[in-house]
């Protein structure tokens, strides 16, 4: 079997071999995940943030895989560089978990929610379609996705596997 | 002041502080517990998510986090990281529990932990402020028990837009690795340059 590949926070990855893309303890931070079921082609992208402010601060440039507004274009136009094909591209998408309750009523703490509708609107504004979603709640995730089938596994800190 | 880039002097500041911060809480804590605490030298590190998440153990170790805002002169985050050998130690040591059951936490024993948390919290708060004069606040404690990745990417999302590195004032307690316990100081950007004036460094 081949070795994982691990994303981190603010990374992405894809992979057309067969093996498993995989993204440990997502919390507030949201997992996305594309699949094209034609060419067998899987894209992760581990984002931080909702939105890029694009105009910057001119001083440094935008780092765009920790926004889900910047980071979702992207994992798509290097998915559709290695062959794949925007019309045969499903999303499943993971995290955004609220982790502090105490902290629900600031900006942060909201923060969860915020991501995955960024991660929902930016995935509508490139026609791809969410198949499945585990978001929300208070807990974190480690995602493992298969390359070849596009199945993801969620895992959480007290043991429960299941597939999305 | 730029972020990350200090003076020598500036950083022995940043590291007292975070001294007399960790001092004072590991004093606390040690007379709650009845039992001697050793610390560590603070650490003052920029330091990147993902490495910290390491240091604990890697991404999916079971960790307890407990996190406060500072409000008021200056701003900012503490958390505190315990792992869940030493957060087991506290409860049976304050609940006169022979054995916790760490995945099945029961509301007495978060609550301890809570506590904890904002006692050792106020404790290395008011030192600063003593030693400063700064008027500052604390939030209520916020807990959770989860992968130490997601409880570490709050923060790193509250602070973000500041950059992938952030500067943390970084004590231990106890030098046994099992009981290790990590607090943590993140102050925002222009806290750092009102703690530095106040203190009279430039």
């Amino acid at each position: 079997m081949e070795k994982d590949i691990v994303i981190g926070i603010s990374d992405m990855k894809l992979s057309q071999k067969p093996g498993r893309l995989v993204t440990y303890a997502l919390g507030s931070c949201v997992g996305i995940c594309i699949h094209d079921n034609k060419r067998k082609i899987s894209g992760l992208s581990h984002i931080l943030l909702p939105e890029a402010n694009l105009a910057g601060d001119g001083k440094k440039p935008i780092e765009i895989m920790k926004y889900a507004n910047t980071a979702i274009p992207e994992l798509i136009k290097r998915m559709e560089q290695l062959g794949a094909s925007r019309l045969n591209m499903k999303a499943k998408i993971v995290g955004g978990a609220q982790m502090f309750q105490s902290m629900n009523n600031s900006m942060t703490g909201q923060i969860g929610q915020r991501n995955v509708q960024a991660v929902k609107e930016a995935l509508r504004k490139e026609k791809i379609a969410i198949i499945a979603e585990d978001t929300g709640a208070n807990y974190g995730r480690t995602v493992f996705m298969d390359v070849e089938t596009g199945t993801v596994s969620v895992k959480t800190a007290f043991g429960k596997v299941k597939d999305i | 002041m730029e972020y990350g880039k200090f003076t020598e002097l500036q950083m022995d500041v940043l590291r007292e502080i975070g001294n007399i911060g960790s001092g004072n809480a590991a004093t606390a804590l040690s007379s709650m517990l009845q039992q001697p605490i050793n610390i560590s030298i603070p650490q003052v590190n920029m330091i990147k998510y993902n490495d910290l998440v390491e240091k604990l153990g890697g991404p999916e170790t079971l960790i307890v986090g407990i996190l406060l805002d500072v409000t008021g002169e200056l701003e900012g985050t503490i958390m505190f990281l315990m792992k869940k050998e030493f957060t087991a130690q506290i409860i049976s040591t304050l609940l006169f529990k022979e054995e916790v059951e760490f995945e099945a936490l029961t509301e007495m024993d978060l609550s301890v932990i809570q506590e904890i948390g904002n006692i050792l919290s106020a404790s290395y708060v008011n030192s600063i402020a003593g030693l400063t004069g700064l008027r500052l606040d604390l939030s209520v404690p916020s807990l959770c028990v989860d992968m130490a990745g997601s409880i570490v990417s709050f923060p790193a999302i509250k602070y973000g837009e500041i950059g992938d590195n952030v500067l943390m004032i970084e004590g231990s307690f106890d030098d046994n690795s099992i009981l290790e316990t990590k607090i943590m100081l993140i102050l925002e950007n222009n806290s750092l340059d009102v703690l530095m004036t106040r203190l009279g460094v430039q």
